[in-house]
């Protein structure tokens, strides 16, 4: 996995969860941050390349980058 | 030495548990080898699917409950008291009720789950349910006297207990209107935080055409973030307003703080071997039921079937044995699709659910279940 510059105030493991788990997960923690950190997810659920831009998309935050490993994918999320 | 077992949770997985440690331990227990102890923070026990039922008129919270005591074999000893303190390393619990810690051999957590609407603003205040005893009856009060005006029903946490009843709290509510002759003043709306209306594609895949014929509105990404009690409004992370006249909502779940004191997982679920439900922080614990974080639905039948598996792996350990039971995933469940109609699914962790065509068939068997869930409780069915 290549690896951002970008340091995230939050990670959340979601590595082992069925879906939708990883993207509640990832809502969870963007609901409990503050405006401007950043979370990132972790997940090894193929449904996430997916699931996490399309949330992102309907919503004021932002992706500002992801990351496709050979088994896992971490996207992160600047919560607006 | 007697071995000591301790099963924390008086649901239906701990409560299964119970009754089937005793059936394969009995002779062990009879000869003082083995104890078993069930502990719960209350006499009863409670079958919570009868609360879909309560705000429709159709059932009383009574009829979900019984004497815990009149349920679990007479060789298990049933503790009324709140466990306070978890030591794995020790393996040692402390309940409420006495000062000195007590030993365990094997602990099973089987705490389920608790509501959590403080998590979003103006939710408890304005917003009804059906997850809780009183809940259902407040939402009761509500229902029973709504001639018309808009009905949301806001799936706001997930995991929650029991996947299928939003949407069987839809489809029931919907053909309740019909018969009563006031759907068409009634406006139902279901909103689901993600991009579909079930957690489960195949399952979403199966009711969101039912939803559509029905004329229930649906509004997926909507992940509450906020009600307004006094302006009738629940609105989104996602920047989306609705207007409601009767908002009946799934709060947010989260297990027992003791859980994560413990050091055994996150709010309140315990992290474990899918397949054996082990605990992977800790030796010689179990977590089942909702407390387990395996990613299958949080369901009676799920408890059920865990509550089996655990049960042989304690057998087998305490004799000595290999233990070699493990959990598939299984699931059974029913889901109404209105008042006298209903579906049925059967999945495991390699299987997804095919949902059968509603019909009255299998509402009747619902109910029957219902009524028979007595017998699965004695771990006789």
């Amino acid at each position: 996995m290549s690896q951002t510059d970008i340091e995230p105030e939050t990670t959340v493991d979601a590595r082992g969860a069925a879906c939708p788990g990883p993207l509640m997960d990832l809502i969870g923690a963007v609901r409990g941050a503050e405006s401007g950190a950043v979370v990132r997810l972790l997940s090894d659920t193929e449904r996430s390349l997916t699931d996490v831009p399309e949330w992102v998309e309907e919503t004021d935050n932002e992706l500002l980058a992801t990351e496709e490993g050979d088994d896992h994918h971490a996207f992160y999320v600047e919560k607006a | 030495m007697t071995e000591r077992v301790i099963v924390v949770g008086g649901g239906t997985g701990g409560t299964v548990l119970a009754n089937d440690l005793a059936d394969r331990l009995g002779a062990e227990i009879d000869a003082g080898d083995v104890e078993v102890t069930l502990v719960n923070d209350g006499p009863d026990h409670v079958y919570k699917p009868v609360w879909l039922y309560v705000p429709f008129g159709q059932r009383e919270p009574e009829d979900g409950r019984r004497r815990l005591r009149e349920l679990v074999d007479d060789r298990v000893a049933v503790r009324v008291d709140r466990v306070t303190d978890i030591d794995t390393d020790a393996g040692q619990v402390r309940y409420h009720e006495a000062p000195e810690p007590i030993d365990y051999d094997y602990l099973v957590l089987a705490t389920g789950s608790t509501l959590a609407p403080e998590e979003i603003p103006g939710l408890a205040e304005g917003g009804h349910d059906y997850y809780s005893e009183s809940g259902a009856e407040a939402l009761r009060e509500e229902l029973l006297s709504f001639t018309e005006g808009h009905l949301v029903l806001s799936v706001v946490g997930t995991p929650h207990m029991c996947p299928a009843a939003p949407l069987e709290f839809v489809f029931m509510a919907d053909d309740w209107l019909r018969e009563r002759g006031l759907r068409e003043d009634v406006d139902i709306t279901y909103t689901y935080p993600i991009q579909r209306v079930h957690g489960n594609p195949h399952i979403a895949e199966w009711a969101r055409p039912l939803m559509d014929e029905r004329d229930i509105e649906v509004e997926t990404f909507f992940n509450a973030e906020s009600v307004d009690p006094d302006a009738g409004t629940i609105t989104s992370m996602e920047g989306t307003d609705i207007d409601y006249d009767l908002l009946v909502a799934i709060p947010p779940h989260r297990g027992i703080d003791l859980i994560e004191e413990a050091g055994l997982g996150d709010d309140g679920w315990v992290d474990v071997d899918k397949h054996t439900l082990e605990a992977e922080a800790a030796e010689n614990v179990y977590a089942l039921g909702d407390t387990a974080a395996t990613g299958v639905p949080n369901a009676g039948s799920v408890a059920h079937y865990q509550a089996g598996v655990v049960g042989q792996r304690i057998a087998s350990q305490i004799r000595g044995r290999p233990a070699t039971a493990t959990y598939d995933g299984k699931t059974l469940c029913f889901v109404e699709t209105g008042m006298d109609a209903a579906s049925f699914v059967e999945f495991d962790y390699e299987r997804p659910p095919s949902p059968a065509p509603p019909s009255e068939k299998l509402h009747w068997s619902k109910l029957a279940y219902n009524e028979s869930y007595w017998l699965t409780a004695r771990g006789l069915l």
